[in-house]
Formats: structure tokens, sequence, C-alpha cells
């Protein structure tokens, strides 16, 4: 049984160290906004936060996890789903099938926590991991510096 | 009443030709009168007008969608359709998934089919509804119908007013409409439109910002059990000959091992290990110790499969006569000189984000699907037919798509988690890894076309081509062959091998000609990959005419539209009015727009493209002009910039079409410069997105869509613009450093070897 703080609620979840994060968020805290992609750490859709850092969290073993950790998902990103970027999404219409997008908003929430006017260099070397079939990398991002500009 | 698109009508018209479809099921559309009897209406306290939507007596207007939901935010537009005829208030407007209704006839959602088959059905049911809300007022306070109007949710007239969802509430009776009625509907005018044309924004997106929107893998069913599929080692024609889960038993959580028996056949070979968890489940699967027979295919690599298209297309051999127009022989030999090119593509894979997937939960006889799937006629078809049920017993419990482009066309993932069911006798979650979903993909065939032509100066008489490749609904949807030009009408061929190979340029003398790779078939079973065959068909055309041009000192522009001069046939009839003219309009605005013909400086070019994709009766005309930097020393290739220029004839959301546009011209970037899959021993070598490698952001070009709005009947965005690229980007690397490179992808190795 492993403590970890999810979206600021403390939370017990009971599977093997191995299990990786995404796994436990998804079937045992019944958190779903987090995707199942690729499980080898290639396509950025599981993407949440360990202790304020973007992780994979298909490639984050549940027994990594340090008793207490600060784990944010999608669904934890803002209490009203207000994040600036959110907004900026639904302002810029970016998803379309939006199954990769939960990992894009949590990725691109990442860079602007350290880099608040990322250059369009800056914003394609972080979002690279993520991959959007649809392939909305343009309005990904023109949301983005939408965001930083909020 | 009732509004139905009958499926005997749509179904009957469907098989009549592709080439018709989409105007016959159009017109197959009809009111029949079966209504929703007035005890109903009274039990509900609801309004159901038809089928396609419900108006709530607190004023929500739900919009039945019955199309798949996976990106193109197909239910906004078809509700603004919808709504804007029934004079709605766009703020009480909710739209719904259908699962499955016989009503819909034909549920399929791909072909770029969804507005252009629904529009005028949609349009019809909205003033079908405000018909008979209007009606409605009239009983209730007398008068004539022409004393009201209603607008905006509300109806007005004699003094008084009303909203949709009072009036509901105090009771509307329901009544039928014949099919003359419904045909004599009056339908707005263009300039008369709230909703149509307007950049509404997509009903589905705020849920998709918070991780809300509900796809198959988030599906949750007391008591589930997970199920993660142990694949074969080739991708079609494996036997399970034996399976030895020891090792398996010793991870706790872990309940059985299913042989998955498909008696349908899309899918050979696949083991399923059940566990309490996705994790337990897969580290299961892994474990289970199988013995297989491989089958008849293991032998089969790409270079095999390219080798036996090269011989069918030179012996002849059960080629399928398409197309044949004046005398190509005669012609040919005619001529003052002959060209002749052969273009190939590779394998392709659909890589949708969400693995395939789906959840099954059997009980008093009642088969819950829970999946997000394109073609629920073909899954009402197929359980049934695999499992010995009724389609009476299926309730398809539709989901939001995550990525779709033709691979949920597809059926297998749904029969295989049925059986899954069946055999362990609870409620399955079956999950496939991302590695079974790459290496047993329906993909998109590697075709080869062998193009002839001959020219008189500068014009071209002849146009001969000749192409082989596996043939995606021979095996999906056998209904959809039709017989070829011999007479025999056992001489079927997949028109969605051929789409593309019919393009509007004026030629005197045509022939299309197509064989069926078996080999292809057998051992890479191949499904519709979005666009389909214009992908190939255009990519193999365009070059083609580009490689004519230059060989005969002609503008590869000019040339184009001097075959672009609506003659005959290509002045097309009802949404394709106009036809070669309208596509003539978007190639010079993309020429203008991409810089055509101006120089760039030393290495880079511009080329074009244009094309009619999908099919010739719903053709979406579409231009592109690509502009690309080549290194002549390495090959090395910049694709900087795409302008691509549409006419969809109406855009029922503009802002809509751009998006699904943008996506389709990054696609085709995508599959023509970064994505190839490589096949050995029967199987695909790549398993995950390390080895098939779609364009991530920093890979992606600049890309510039413009509409021309022609006020025509309205036709699809997703896929046409896809079959533009790669053509637009050979011909521009010819045009920026003199290399042809005929064989896709396009990389800087073939650059450097054609220079």
């Amino acid at each position: 049984m492993k403590k970890i703080i999810v979206n600021g609620v403390e939370s017990s979840v009971d599977v093997t160290d191995d299990t990786p994060l995404l796994w436990a968020v998804r079937e045992q805290l019944k958190l779903t906004g987090t995707k199942f992609g690729c499980g080898e750490g290639l396509c950025g859709a599981c993407t949440v936060h360990v202790n304020g850092e973007a992780v994979r969290s298909c490639q984050t073993p549940v027994g990594d996890l340090e008793d207490g950790a600060k784990v944010t998902t999608i669904e934890g990103l803002h209490p009203t789903n207000e994040h600036p970027l959110q907004v900026a999404w639904i302002e810029e219409q970016v998803p379309q099938c939006g199954y990769c997008q939960s990992g894009q908003i949590m990725q691109a929430a990442d860079l602007l926590a350290n880099n608040p006017n990322p250059s369009d260099d800056d914003i394609a070397a972080a979002m690279d991991g993520n991959i959007c079939r649809c392939m909305t990398y343009g309005k990904i991002k023109t949301a983005i510096k939408r965001a930083a500009q909020a | 009443m009732n509004v139905k698109n009958t499926p005997e009508v749509s179904r009957r018209a469907f098989l009549a030709g592709a080439g018709t479809a989409t105007t016959a099921l159009t017109m197959g559309f009809a009111m029949v009168p079966v209504g929703m009897s007035a005890a109903d209406a009274a039990t509900s306290n609801m309004f159901s007008p038809s089928m396609f939507f419900d108006i709530h007596p607190d004023g929500r207007v739900v919009v039945h969608i019955s199309k798949s939901e996976f990106g193109q935010h197909v239910g906004t537009a078809l509700a603004q359709i919808l709504c804007d005829e029934l004079e709605c208030d766009w703020a009480n407007v909710e739209i719904k998934h259908v699962g499955f209704d016989a009503r819909f006839g034909l549920m399929i959602t791909g072909g770029s089919w969804s507005v252009n088959w629904s529009f005028d059905a949609m349009s019809r049911a909205g003033a079908a509804g405000r018909k008979v809300l209007i009606e409605a007022a009239v009983a209730k306070f007398g008068g004539a119908v022409s004393e009201y109007t209603a607008s905006n949710g509300v109806i007005t007239g004699r003094g008084r007013t009303i909203s949709y969802g009072d009036l509901v509430a105090s009771g509307v009776e329901a009544r039928s409409m014949t099919e003359a009625e419904v045909a004599g509907l009056t339908l707005k005018t263009a300039d008369q439109r709230r909703f149509v044309g307007q950049d509404v924004p997509a009903l589905d997106i705020p849920a998709k910002t918070r991780g809300e929107t509900g796809y198959g893998i988030d599906v949750e069913i007391d008591g589930m059990v997970y199920a993660v599929p142990a694949p074969p080692p080739v991708r079609y024609g494996a036997k399970v000959n034996s399976v030895d889960d020891s090792a398996a038993k010793a991870i706790a959580g872990y309940m059985k091992h299913v042989v998955i028996v498909d008696p349908i056949g899309t899918q050979t070979g696949w083991v399923m290990a059940i566990a309490d968890s996705y994790w337990t489940a897969k580290k299961a699967a892994e474990a289970l110790k199988i013995d297989y027979d491989l089958g008849p295919n293991a032998g089969v690599s790409l270079a095999s499969i390219h080798a036996e298209s090269a011989r069918l297309i030179e012996s002849g051999e059960s080629s399928r006569l398409v197309l044949n127009e004046g005398d190509v022989d005669a012609a040919l030999k005619g001529g003052e000189k002959l060209h002749e090119a052969t273009y190939t593509t590779g394998v392709n894979i659909h890589m949708t984000m969400e693995p395939m997937n789906a959840t099954v939960d059997i009980r008093d006889g009642v088969y819950n699907i829970h999946s997000g799937n394109q073609f629920q006629t073909l899954v009402m078809g197929l359980v049934p037919a695999a499992f010995g049920i009724e389609a009476s017993q299926i309730v398809f419990h539709q989901q939001s798509l995550g990525g779709g482009y033709g691979r949920r066309l597809d059926a297998d993932y749904i029969l295989m988690a049925v059986a899954t069911a069946v055999d362990v006798g609870k409620p399955v979650k079956m999950i496939w890894t991302r590695e079974a979903d790459t290496q047993f993909d329906f993909t998109r065939p590697a075709a080869t076309m062998k193009m002839t032509a001959s020219t008189t100066g500068k014009k071209i008489d002849a146009w001969d081509s000749n192409s082989a490749s596996s043939w995606p609904n021979a095996r999906m949807a056998p209904a959809f062959m039709v017989p070829d030009l011999s007479g025999n009408e056992e001489n079927k061929y997949d028109p969605f091998a051929i789409n593309g190979a019919d393009h509007w340029y004026t030629i005197a003398n045509r022939r299309v000609s197509n064989s069926q790779n078996m080999i292809a078939q057998n051992a890479l079973p191949p499904g519709n990959v979005r666009a389909v065959s214009p992908t190939w068909q255009f990519w193999a055309g365009e070059s083609f005419v580009d490689e004519v041009a230059h060989a005969v000192g002609a503008d590869p522009l000019k040339m184009r539209l001097s075959m672009l001069d609506g003659a005959g046939q290509n002045a097309g009839a009802g949404p394709t009015t106009d036809g070669a003219i309208r596509l003539g309009k978007t190639l010079e605005k993309a020429a203008e727009m991409g810089g055509y013909g101006k120089d760039m400086g030393a290495g880079k070019g511009v080329g074009l493209a244009c094309v009619s994709s999908q099919e010739r009766g719903s053709a979406t005309w579409t231009a592109c002009a690509a502009q690309v930097s080549v290194d002549k020393a390495s090959g090395e290739f910049t694709v900087e910039k795409l302008t691509i220029v549409t006419d969809v004839g109406t855009a029922v959301n503009p802002a809509g079409v751009v998006a699904q546009v943008t996506g389709a011209a990054m696609w085709g970037f995508s599959l023509a410069t970064l994505e190839e899959a490589e096949v050995e021993n029967g199987a695909i070598v790549a398993n995950n997105f390390d080895g098939f490698t779609p364009a991530r952001m920093s890979d992606a070009p600049e890309v510039v869509v413009e509409l021309i709005e022609s006020g025509h009947y309205p036709v699809g965005a997703g896929e046409p613009a896809v079959t533009a690229v790669a053509p637009a980007i050979a011909n521009a690397i010819q045009i920026a450093v003199g290399a042809r490179v005929r064989s896709l992808p396009i990389t800087a190795e073939k650059v450097k070897a054609a220079l």
C-alpha cells in the first residue's frame, strides 16, 4: 500500500511496486483523464506531474515514489479547470480527437512553470515528446503562447 | 412522426456504386408514417419529432449524432445544420452520439462522407420540427400557420410568444409526415442561415481539455476483469498449437488465458491473458509460452510484395479494367513521345493514440459492447455471425474515439473482446498493448502504379494507369466491390483501391486498370488509412503530370489548367457541378499564394498538385503548393510550407474545416516524408513510436489553408488534402534540384540517389 497525495487528496494505492503510476491512477483512483498511449515513454499521452515536474506516468513505477509524493493529473491541474492553458486550449479550439491533449496540457504546464515566455524553439523542444496523431501541433503552439500572455 | 433513412433503400443505393453513393443515400432519405405514439410522448413528457433530435421541457434541444467522433467535431457541424432549420437558441443545444439504430441506415463514419451525406437529411429534420412546433402553437393559440414565426427557440404570433421548451411542456401531439411532405419543406437559402457557415465553437472541446471525455479505454463496469493480448509472431495466418501458462500462474492476480477463435478470421493466432488489472494481465501475457503454427505467410517481406505487384502489372494477370475511353493503345503508338514511370508507396500504420480496446458485459443474454467504432453496421453484422446470436441481443455503447483515421472501421478488436467475455463469463475490458496495435494494424497497402502516356507537342494524347495493390474492402466490406468493364460480373474490384485514378483532366484516350496483389492481401490484411487510395493513385498521377510536362518543355501548371476545361463528363453535376473548373480555380489560387514559379533561390522550389479526392461523386476540389529547400550534397530536404486551397462547396463550420484540412495536410506530409513500416518474415518490424515515426511538433512545416466558398452542396474535409501533399513535395524537389523521387516516403537518400 503506497500513500501518495493525488490532486491534493491523500490517496492509497494497492498495487505491486512495479506497477506504473499510470495504471494506479487510472484503475485504482479512477482518474481516467491520464491516457495510455505507448507504455514506453515515447508518446507523452500519460504525462502527469510528480512533485511539480512533468513525468511519463507509464515509466514511473509506483515503488519508485516516496511516501507522500505529490501527483497532479489533468483533473487536478486547476480547481475549476480554468488553468490558462485549458482556457487557451478552448479559445484556440486545439483538440481534435482529444486523446493526447491531457498529456499535452500537462507537459505545456511544466514548460510554462519553468519558462513563462517560451520561444517557438523552446516550445518545440519541450513538446517534441508528445505526439498528436491528429497533428494539431500548430494550434498547440499558438495556445501555449496565448496562455503565456494570459 | 418519424424521420427515416430506410436501411433497405440506402444500402441498396450504396451498393449500386460508390461513385453515386452520396447522392443516392441522400435521396434515399424518407419520412415514413411510423410515429412516436401520443402515449409514449406523454410518458416521457418529451417531444421527439424525429429520430434526429429531442426537445425537452426545459428547452434543451438534444441532437442525435449517428456519426462517430474522432476529432472532426462532427456533432457540432451536424447540429449546426439541423438547428439552423429548427431555429434553435444555440445556448440550448446539446449533442448525443447514437450507439446503433437501424433507422439511420448504413452507420459508418469515413470517406469524408459525414456532412455530405447528412446535410439534406439534417436540414429537413430541422425544418420538419419547426413546422410541427408552429402547428402546435396554432393548435394552442388559434389562427393560421402563416401568422406565426419561429426564431431562436421561440414562436411568436397573434401577440403571443412561447418558447420551444414551454410548448413541449404543455404537450405537443406527435404526428407523421409523408415523404412528399418532407420533400416539399422549404429550406433556408444561404443568406437566411444563422449557424451554417459560422465558426461555432465545437461542443466536444471543453471536456477534452479537462480529461472528462469518455473514450472506450475509460469504460468501467462493476466486476470487470482485464484482458491483454499475446499476439502471434506473424501478421496473419498463425495458429495456436498450445499454451503453457505455468510461469503466468506465478503472477498474483493472473486468472487464466483464452485462445481466441474468431470464426470471421479477422485476426488469427491470438491468446488473451486475463487478470485483475491491466498491468498484471500484461505481465502474464508476456509470461505465456505459446507454440504456433506460423502458417503460410511467414516468409513474406515488403520486397516480395513489391515484386508481386510488378509481376502482376507486367503480366496483366487478374487485371481489372476500370476505365477505358477512346483508343489508348492506338494513341500510345500514334503520339510523338512516349512517357513511362512507375511509382510506389510503402506500408503505413494508423497508429491511433488510443490503442484498440473494447469492454464487453454479457448479462441475461444481452451483449453490451462498449467501444469506439466507425462502422456500427459492420459490428452489428459480424458479432451475430461470429457468435450465433441475434443483432437484437446487442447493445452497442458508442464511446469517443481516441483517433480513427479508418482503423476503427474494423471490428476485429470488438470480436476478440466478445470472444473473451464469452469464455470468461465476467465483464471484460480488453486493451491492446501499443506493440499489438502497431503490428496488427490493417495497414495502407504498399501500392505500385505504372503510368504510361503519349504526347504530341505539349498535349497529352493518351494516359494509361496500371496499378496493383491489396484491396482493403475485399476483406473488410466485400459488398463495396463492383464489377469491372469486362462484362463479366465476377470480375469485381475494390473502388477504394482505385479512387484517385479517375481524375478530372480531359484526355481523349484514358485507361485505368488494377490487379489485386494476393500475397499482400493474405500476409498483410489491408485497411482504409485516412484518405485511402487517393493517397497512392494521386501520388502517381500528380507526380506523372509534372514529369510529362517537364519532358515536353511545358509548364506543369499550364498543362494542368489546359486539361481542366470542364468538358463533357468533367463538367460535373449535382454536388460536383462545374467540376474541373472549380479544381482549376483551387490550383491557380494555390499557385499564386504558394509562390509557384518564383525564383526562391538555389535549392528551393515550389511544386503543385491538385486532387478530386475522395471520389468522383463527392469530390472535394483541393490543390497544394509545397515549398521545399534541398541540400544538393546530401539530399536532405525541408518542407518549409504547405499552401492548401480547397473548395468544399459550403463550409458548415469554416474554422472546423480549416482544422480538418490542416490536419489532413500534416498527415500528407507525415506519410510523404516520415512514415514507413518495414515488413520481414510476415510481420511488421516496428512495434512502437520509435520504429514507426509520425510527425512531431519540430517536424511540422508551416501550413496555410484557404477555403473557396463556392456555395455548392457541401462535401468532405477530413481526408482530401492528405492526397495532394506527397506529389506536390516530389514535384517541388524536382523543380528545386532536378531530382525525381518515385517511391514513398521521400527520404534524403532517395533524393540524393536521384540527383
